[in-house]
């Protein structure tokens, strides 16, 4: 089937819709199933091009691919409704819910309520981080690098900027040396 | 003494480091808030973040709520503002100048060589959070029943983690 063409309502509303629909994480699945699959905005190609682009540069995933498929169908102000249908939802209910933290934020019930939830959260967090992860623990000069990065930020807290700018070039130039 | 151009400063620099995405600015990100500045504490860190994870969306809208929790509305707005404004304005300029090296070989290059470090960064988020949040044996059971019904079924994630907090409510009262 062919590309079809994006109207900038209809490019808010989509963004809007996943904005507010994507539960507990891999809001890439949601961005591809509406933008490729029900739309046919961009192929699955460009998906794939669209996804690397927006996990090689900073920000969140989700938010720079709003931006990269918006552009790609609106050019800026298509980047700019698609993000913003993005953070809509999310951001009321958030907001909505912390106003209500705020005030019971004392309150026992809340507490073990908010402590059930981080528990299951983080456990989500770190099965998802070893599919995602799995064929960097694969590999011994990847796998050596993971915990290099590891130990410097998560045991000795040393400052993102400080990793970015020794322990990435260090990387860069090692993960592409022939094996 | 807190102000609105503090938080765009802190949150502006945090969204430029942000390589990796949410989870890789994680420990970054409670580093600056909770110990560096101590804007929150680390129990209000935690209970932020869960209310960020039953939220849709970005799971890192949390900073959001650091914005209001500290500078009401408008302190929502300057975080937002600074978080995700130079990051858009960064993936729109990157997306542009792709057209011309679509083909270029060094983009591949620095991907292969940042994947083991975003893990990582991954990894040192969920270990930073792990130990704010499996506190004991309820917490750790309620992540290891978390892991086991994810790997098992196709069940959404939100459904599982509230559960996990109406689990412990029960625990905690009963």
């Amino acid at each position: 089937m062919d590309k079809q063409p994006a109207g900038l309502f209809d490019l808010f509303l989509t963004f809007l819709t996943i904005g507010a629909i994507s539960f507990g994480g891999g809001i890439m699945g949601y961005i591809r199933e509406y933008t490729v699959r029900r739309r046919n905005w961009i192929t699955e190609e460009e998906f794939l091009v669209a996804l690397t682009l927006s996990q090689t540069v900073p920000g969140l995933f989700a938010i720079n691919l709003s931006v990269i498929i918006g552009d790609e169908k609106r050019g800026a102000i298509g980047a700019f409704l698609a993000v913003l249908g993005m953070l809509l939802p999310g951001t009321i209910l958030l907001l909505t819910l912390g106003s209500g933290y705020l005030y019971y934020s004392d309150n026992p019930q809340v507490k073990s309520f908010l402590m059930g939830v981080a528990a299951a959260a983080v456990a989500f967090i770190f099965k998802v981080m070893l599919e995602v992860g799995l064929t960097q623990f694969l590999r011994f000069r990847s796998l050596v690098f993971v915990l290099i990065t590891f130990i410097a930020v998560g045991i000795l807290h040393f400052p993102l900027i400080v990793v970015l700018l020794s322990i990435a070039p260090l990387a860069i130039w090692f993960c592409n040396q022939s094996e | 003494m807190i102000t609105l151009w503090n938080l765009l400063v802190v949150f502006g620099l945090l969204s430029l480091l942000a390589i990796g995405g949410g989870n890789a600015v994680l420990p970054a990100l409670q580093h600056v808030v909770v110990n560096q500045y101590q804007w929150l504490t680390p129990d209000q860190f935690r209970e932020m973040y869960s209310l960020g994870q039953i939220s849709p969306g970005p799971n890192l809208l949390m900073v959001l709520l650091i914005g209001y929790y500290l500078k009401g509305l408008a302190g929502a707005l300057v975080v937002g503002i600074g978080f995700f404004i130079p990051d858009c304005i960064l993936a729109w300029s990157i997306h542009r100048l792709w057209q011309h090296f679509a083909t270029s070989p060094w983009l591949v290059a620095i991907q292969r060589g940042l994947a083991p470090v975003v893990i990582g960064l991954m990894l040192a988020g969920v270990f930073m959070l792990g130990k704010l949040t499996i506190v004991n044996w309820s917490t750790f059971l309620l992540a290891i029943m978390t892991i086991v019904i994810l790997t098992f079924s196709r069940i959404n994630p939100t459904l599982v983690i509230l559960l996990a907090g109406l689990i412990e409510l029960l625990v905690d009262f009963l």
